[in-house]
């Protein structure tokens, strides 16, 4: 069939440069993280009497007929899974035997973020925070592929992979006081809410531009590649900020500097309210990923297993090999995009249903664990108390705190204080002592 | 490291070390400019001995003839040598650079360390910014100040609030971003630009351009140790023009001090960079055909600027002349001339007056006439010792 041929010829071409460089691949692989100095293709020296193509910029046969390459969309780069739908393993051999220990913490994490959402959305609809963006949907995306990496390789992230955080064990308090903006914000209430970063987790601070953390992520995995002690570099991303010219650098820099990164493209289906047909016209963002000369893999973002597996294969290979992988998780935004959209005046609520229904993450880890009898319904009813008892706790702390004291609206603009700045600090306190009746100073730290 | 922390030149005052350098044979030549390429009115003086003789203690180990690429390469030199983190990229960076200021750094200390990016300036900052989060140290070179508006997001909304954002639980201050600026003579309009005071307006940044060799590897040092994210700019036009006897030793001049270059007391001229050259021309002028007294003050930072120094200048003089080859509107002098009148008011004996560049793109067959030139300086002094 024209499709199948011209789909092999468009991946033959990526595949014959693959071929091309196994050789060089296996010799290293035995040095090991050994460093891949930059080789590329050895450029064989020029000779014209060969009837093939001499140009430095690709290594390519030569064909004699006019023939555009037809991108593939119809049938494209499939879809890996672990589960169906209904939470059955399909193929035992990639069922990655978890103990019982370890899913029903996935399980635990998925749902507590999930009631964490839950009542961080109604606050902020109660007035409590002033905006809040919820994961519903995606905590497969995120648990998944937290476990699957080491607790020390750096995480950069764009704002809707919270789940990862909670993996790694950010305590509610600070989710909540980085919400509230309170005096125990690691952040110093300078941000919008869900702009999350821990050091001590290896979890970058979010910020709101899109995309930006993708060459960010290439150039911290470089600098790790030359530390040399076993460490990676993970960068999430949605499909809308892969349209982001930030993302075209990122790739292009991670594969030709020969970074171990794993690049985990949450494709859910909207960017706010443009749907994936306005976003790009090719194969998502897997199929990007050979145009950089990177291995790439499409999988089932709502089968934490599935995520589970491909992110510790590209992590264990993207370190070894000191090259980048490219994972795009397919899955779906059930929530709104934040507190201030409403999706029902783009999408079906119909459409929202299935997935919450018929394919959530949620549902089919616990058909998994209830198959083999790891969860019960009383177990479930308990937990969804204790959870929603441990938020509620949490939520109503922050609620009570002060926030932080107005003096860090100055501090770590530099590291250090400039005489300038001191200046209009002082202006600051100056203008505040004597109009103090106009300035809300009883909800701050003194 | 030698900090030269001191300010003024006080006439020719010399020490027992400065005369001992005297007799090593350190000249001092002023040179006008016979290269056809670059603008005939312009000249460029060298007698940078002088100030250097004042400097709190004797530069420690030899000096080499350097012009300021060179000065480039030993102050990245010292850099890679010290400090196994450090890392330098950019386009062209790998065979030495369109300009040479990396050349024989990738034989002496490898490829690892020493590389081409892609041709992709918002990478190249990006790319740069996660290198510094990492914990080492990133020394990001863009090929010319013009092309830096790719990366404007990354250096705005990303390496300059990174600390600010996080709490200070993350930074890019190991980030130094060097970029050849100003005009050269034939440069047009995107070769010529200087963009400094597009970042002036962000809190958080550095930016730093120095007028001669000396001065770029102090400060370049000063860039690199500095724990947050600097940009520095290279008077391209000086790259082969200026010559020093540089130390080859590493050396740091501290970041925010201007720099008083001669002391006067009618008018003070307030300059970076290439310009500076003008300046003390324009002082010489001054002196010679009208008795004026010019006092010419390198301001080397552009963010954070010493605001203390140059104030205090102007309360002295009461006449203030900021210049500079970008376009006058918007351009850094008017930052500093919005600060003195606020700061120095009842001082002032005429309106603060700006020398810059017009508010046109960089022409090309137009340059002799666009630039900030020392005629249209001198016009401007006559006009406020006469106001």
């Amino acid at each position: 069939m024209a499709a199948v041929s011209s789909m092999s010829k468009m991946y033959g071409l990526c595949f014959h440069a693959v071929r091309q460089t196994a050789g060089l691949k296996a010799s290293r692989l035995l040095q090991r993280r050994g460093f891949r100095v930059t080789v590329v293709q050895l450029q064989q020296p020029f000779d014209s009497s060969l009837e093939k193509p001499q140009f430095p910029g690709a290594s390519a046969e030569f064909v004699d007929q006019l023939e555009f390459i037809q991108p593939n969309v119809i049938s494209g780069i499939p879809v890996y899974r672990v589960m169906d739908r209904q939470g059955n393993i399909i193929n035992p051999s990639q069922d990655p035997q978890l103990s019982k220990e370890t899913v029903l913490n996935f399980y635990q994490k998925m749902t507590l973020l999930n009631t964490m959402d839950r009542i961080l959305y109604e606050s902020q609809r109660q007035g409590r925070i002033s905006f809040y963006m919820t994961n519903y949907g995606e905590e497969g995306t995120h648990i998944g592929s937290a476990a699957a990496l080491d607790p020390n390789d750096l995480v950069f992230g764009q704002y809707r992979e919270a789940g990862v955080l909670m993996y790694r064990g950010f305590p509610l308090d600070h989710f909540m006081a980085q919400c509230y903006a309170n005096a125990d914000d690691l952040g110093k209430g300078r941000q919008m809410p869900v702009h999350y970063g821990s050091k001590d987790l290896n979890f970058v601070t979010i910020s709101s531009p899109l995309a930006t953390q993708i060459p960010q992520a290439a150039g911290a995995a470089y600098a790790v590649k030359r530390e040399n002690i076993n460490r990676a570099v993970i960068c999430y991303f949605g499909e809308g900020a892969a349209s982001e010219g930030d993302a075209h650098a990122g790739f292009n820099f991670s594969a030709t500097l020969e970074c171990p990164l794993i690049f985990f493209c949450r494709n859910n289906g909207y960017a706010i309210s443009t749907p994936t047909n306005e976003q790009y016209r090719g194969d998502g963002i897997a199929a990007r990923g050979p145009g950089y000369g990177m291995l790439s893999i499409r999988v089932d973002g709502n089968d934490v297993f599935a995520v589970y597996n491909a992110t510790k294969e590209a992590r264990r290979r993207a370190v070894a090999e000191n090259q980048p992988f490219l994972i795009e998780a397919m899955t779906y935004r059930i929530g709104h995009h934040s507190t201030s959209d409403d999706s029902s005046a783009y999408r079906s609520v119909d459409e929202v249903n299935y997935w919450d229904k018929q394919d959530h993450p949620i549902s089919r880890l616990r058909h998994y664990m209830t198959a083999r009898g790891w969860w019960s319904e009383d177990d479930e009813r308990s937990w969804r108390k204790q959870s929603r008892k441990t938020v509620m706790e949490a939520f109503e702390r922050a609620e009570r705190r002060l926030k932080p004291n107005p003096e860090l609206l100055f501090t770590d603009v530099y590291q250090e204080m400039t005489p300038s700045l001191n200046k209009q600090r002082e202006s600051l306190w100056r203008h505040v002592q004597q109009y103090k009746e106009h300035y809300p100073l009883d909800l701050y730290e003194k | 490291y030698l900090s030269l922390d001191r300010r003024k030149i006080p006439g020719l005052i010399l020490g027992g070390d400065a005369v001992s350098w005297l007799r090593k044979g350190i000249w001092c030549k002023t040179e006008k400019m016979k290269h056809s390429k670059l603008p005939a009115i312009f000249a460029f003086f060298m007698c940078e001995v002088l100030h250097f003789f004042n400097l709190i203690g004797s530069p420690k180990g030899p000096t080499q003839k350097m012009n300021l690429f060179q000065s480039i390469t030993s102050a990245l030199d010292n850099t890679l040598a010290s400090d196994p983190t450090a890392v330098i990229f950019g386009e062209d960076v790998a065979f030495g650079g369109v300009f040479r200021c990396t050349v024989g750094l990738r034989d002496k200390y490898g490829k690892d360390r020493v590389f081409n990016t892609p041709l992709c300036e918002q990478g190249i900052v990006g790319f740069g910014i996660g290198v510094a989060v990492a914990g080492a140290t990133a020394i990001a070179e863009i090929q010319f100040a013009d092309y830096i508006f790719p990366a404007f997001d990354q250096i705005v909304n990303e390496a300059a609030k990174y600390r600010y954002r996080s709490g200070n639980l993350f930074d890019c201050g190991n980030l130094t971003i060097r970029a050849p600026w100003g005009c050269v003579g034939h440069g047009a309009l995107y070769h010529s630009q200087s963009p400094e005071a597009f970042f002036a307006h962000c809190p958080g940044l550095k930016i730093v351009i120095p007028r001669g060799p000396i001065q770029a590897k102090g400060l370049l040092l000063s860039c690199i140790a500095d724990k947050n994210p600097c940009i520095f700019f290279e008077p391209k036009i000086l790259y082969r023009a200026a010559v020093e006897q540089v130390p080859e030793e590493p050396y740091t001049i501290p970041l925010s001090q201007a720099e008083i270059l001669q002391e006067g007391s009618d008018v003070t001229l307030v300059s970076w960079g290439t310009q500076i050259h003008v300046l003390k021309e324009v002082a010489s002028m001054a002196q010679e055909k009208l008795g004026v007294s010019c006092e010419v003050i390198d301001l080397q930072t552009i963010l954070p600027w010493d605001i203390e120094t140059v104030c205090k200048s102007v309360v002295k003089t009461g006449r203030l002349l900021i210049s500079h080859e970008a376009p006058v509107t918007g351009g850094f002098a008017a930052e500093i001339s919005s600060t003195v009148q606020e700061e120095c008011f009842l001082n002032l004996e005429a309106p603060i007056s700006r020398v810059c560049g017009y508010d046109t793109p960089f022409p090309h067959i137009f340059e002799p006439f666009y630039t900030p030139d020392k005629w249209k300086c001198f016009e401007a002094i006559k006009k406020m010792i006469n106001y």
